[in-house]
């Protein structure tokens, strides 16, 4: 009988840190780690000692200097006296109003035509099979043109609507479609209108509320409430009592001829239009054949067994299907968003003021301070990218399949 | 340097890639070409022509400089920039000139570290306008909708200008030129503005070039020249005084045809001077004696240049108008050579 004992531990040596399995990967590691510092900061330093060799020294003081331009679609006050900081920040607003219209169109667009693209209808599926491949196979900036000039081009001039028998009129009298963009009535908030806003606010919450409570109610009682009537009365009786008790308040202000140009309403800019469009279209097509291809990775067992429990089947998509599906569709669905947000740099083809118009057009070329606007394009444009990853990771997190 | 020239591609784009010392001219010999950024194409100012080759009145330019440095007007390498990447190019070493209907402005000059050698093309900002708005003047354009190139002078010229006069204006940025144009033909705005040269130009392409008048506001001075690199002063009075043989030999009568003649030597001794038969002006250049003769003879004196890219004979159909000689009542205007 023989014993085995454990070697003695020893003392650590150096000789261990090649030796030594245990310790050998930890010193490649290391002495790797401290090449990859070296060589970045050999290359950091190069490139500040080549930028000064070229007298380009890099400085940020160019944004606070009065821009000078003008920009035509202001989410915030800007002149131009205001700074090119605050230009950028025009710009940044104006690529998140049209990445988020764009974002929503493109998922509704998307979800709609993926599903109709599995439909059973023959002529339906064709015509989705159509559009997918006709819109992804295009490249989007030249749907952003085509839009752009088909509108330009085929929307009457605001001079149009001008005189006693106008060759263009008005739609409702409240709408204007013209080459310059659409025009339509803005809200004009009058005395109390807040309690209005706050009450419409608070029956949008009602509905969702309702609607949590039914369902709860479905769940543990098994007892179906009426949601369609129900949920519309919510949304508007209280609305609408308060908007009299208050002497309406909100006032619609409609856009109106005057001079070279259409006053008073909301102004869509062509520009806008083109680019939210083009972008909607495009993604959507993207994001249909990944609603497609999520529909179809849901076993077709799913759709049996929900049939045979008598399901009708809009019941079956929605509560069924869509919801296993969405465990496939999400994370495809992120890059799409990213996709959306990068390409809205494409504004420039029409002109519209997106943070690449301002800071990394205008401002890049008016200041000649390429390296550093380009750099902070660069930053915004990952930390929009980060922050919907983010955003859309936790969403993905509450839908995926729970493994307990 | 040499040794961080690939790993410094790598980190900036190629920013180092020719970092030129303070000697471009030694660069310029050494390499035998010259690299001249040019427009990515305006007709009459730049642009290839059926066969490739470059054609242009800033074209004329690069021409003129390569024939006084290498002896041979066809060793230019033309480098096409847009408004975003000329600046970029030249103070990294990409180019060694820029010709580019670039306008002389303070901070360009100053904060940008260049170095404007010349003016070759005196021009103003002006407005174009359908006849049937009725407008006269550019006063009356209060809530305008104005297309603009975008990343230009422009648009800086258009914000002060509604700004002192207290109007406002609808700005639609627009990328190119042609675009631009298109827009404002199909009335997706009212007024189109740029340089009066190129307002000029495009109306005579137009349909119906009667239909649209150009407002007699200008707006702006726009002094369109040659520019090189800050700090090497050296190459810069090459440009500089390249420009301005081709000045001055058209104030002197020196033309193409006769400069051969009259380069063997003549009784004007500032003729001579310029053409090399009399002083050392090129040796205190560090060219040769005849460089001015061969920048001459590369494409003419500045008139002829003038009349062969932009002037009324050809399409763009310019007339001299400020850029007529100082002696017939115009600013192009050269120092004396002595």
């Amino acid at each position: 009988m023989s014993t085995m004992t454990d070697p003695q531990p020893q003392g650590f040596r150096l000789g261990m840190l090649i030796s030594d399995t245990r310790y050998r990967s930890y010193t490649f590691q290391f002495i790797a780690l401290i090449l990859l510092i070296v060589s970045i900061a050999y290359l950091i330093s190069n490139l500040f000692a080549n930028l000064a060799a070229n007298g380009l020294d890099i400085s940020w003081a160019f944004l606070g200097e009065p821009a000078g331009y003008d920009i035509n679609q202001r989410p915030i006050e800007y002149t131009s006296q205001s700074t090119h900081a605050r230009a950028s920040m025009v710009g940044a607003i104006n690529t998140l109003i049209v990445a988020f219209l764009a974002c929503v169109s493109a998922t509704v667009l998307g979800v709609i035509a993926g599903v109709l693209r599995l439909s059973n209808n023959w002529i339906v599926s064709k015509l989705m099979s159509a559009y997918v491949e006709a819109f992804r196979n295009v490249p989007v900036l030249i749907w952003i043109l085509i839009i752009f000039l088909a509108m330009s081009n085929a929307f009457p001039q605001p001079r149009a609507f001008r005189g006693e028998t106008p060759d263009a009129t008005m739609l409702f009298d409240a709408v204007a479609f013209t080459n310059r963009g659409v025009y339509v009535p803005s809200f004009v908030n009058g005395a109390g209108s807040a309690i209005f806003w706050l009450v419409l606010l608070a029956s949008i919450i009602g509905v969702f509320a309702y609607r949590r409570y039914a369902k709860n109610l479905l769940f543990k009682t098994g007892k179906l409430l009426p949601t369609g009537w129900p949920s519309l009365a919510i949304l508007i009786v209280p609305s609408l009592l308060m908007y009299f008790v208050l002497g309406q308040p909100v006032t619609l202000e409609y856009p109106e001829l005057k001079g070279f140009n259409f006053q008073g309403g909301v102004h869509m800019r062509l520009s806008l239009i083109a680019l939210w469009f083009a972008l909607a279209i495009y993604t959507g097509a993207f994001i249909a054949e990944n609603v497609r291809a999520g529909i179809l990775a849901i076993s077709k067992g799913q759709t049996e067994a929900a049939a045979a429990l008598g399901m009708r089947p809009g019941r079956i998509m929605n509560l069924v299907i869509l919801p296993q599906a969405l465990r496939v569709i999400i994370p495809p669905l992120i890059s799409q968003y990213l996709n959306i947000t990068k390409n809205s740099s494409l504004a420039i083809a029409v002109g519209y003021m997106d943070i690449t118009g301002t800071l990394g057009g205008i401002t890049l070329n008016q200041t000649g301070r390429a390296i550093e606007s380009i750099l902070l394009l660069m930053l915004f444009y990952l930390i929009i990218s980060l922050s919907i990853s983010a955003i859309m990771n936790v969403y993905n997190n509450s839908v995926k399949l729970k493994e307990r | 340097m040499k040794k961080s020239v690939l790993f410094g591609a790598l980190a900036a784009a190629g920013m180092t890639a020719g970092v030129a010392g303070a000697a471009t001219l030694d660069d310029v010999q050494a390499r035998g070409v010259m690299n001249c950024g040019v427009t990515t194409g305006v007709p009459g100012f730049a642009e290839p022509d059926a066969n490739g080759v470059w054609q242009g009145f800033d074209v004329a330019v690069c021409r003129a400089v390569a024939a006084a440095v290498l002896g041979d007007s066809t060793a230019v390498e033309f480098v096409p920039t847009t408004g975003k990447t000329r600046f970029t190019a030249l103070a990294s070493g990409e180019i060694d000139m820029l010709a580019r209907n670039t306008t002389w402005t303070f901070s360009r000059d100053v904060d940008l570290k260049f170095e404007f050698t010349g003016v070759n093309y005196y021009d103003g900002q002006g407005f174009m306008v359908p006849a049937s708005l009725g407008v006269t003047s550019a006063a009356e354009l209060d809530g305008a909708t104005v297309c603009i190139q975008t990343g230009t002078t422009t648009e800086l010229n258009l914000a002060d200008f509604f700004r002192s006069n207290n109007i406002t204006y609808e700005p639609v940025p627009i990328e190119t030129g042609s675009e631009a144009v298109q827009l404002f033909l199909a009335g997706s705005c009212d007024v189109y503005t740029t340089d009066r040269s190129a307002l000029a130009a495009q109306r005579a392409n137009f349909p119906a070039p009667d239909d649209f008048v150009v407002l007699p506001e200008v707006v702006s001075k726009e002094p369109l020249g040659p520019l090189v690199r800050h700090g090497d002063n050296e190459w810069g009075d090459i440009v500089r005084w390249t420009l301005n043989a081709l000045i001055t030999a058209e104030e002197l009568g020196v033309t193409s045809d006769n400069i051969e003649e009259l380069s063997a030597g003549t009784n004007n001794p500032e003729i001579n001077r310029l053409l090399g038969s009399e002083g050392t002006l090129g040796e205190m250049l560090g060219l040769d004696a005849e460089w001015a003769k061969r920048a001459i003879a590369a494409g003419g004196n500045y008139g002829e240049v003038f009349e062969g890219n932009i002037g009324a004979a050809t399409n763009i159909g310019l007339a001299r108008g400020l850029n007529a000689q100082w002696t017939d009542g115009g600013l192009i205007y050269s120092p004396p050579f002595r």
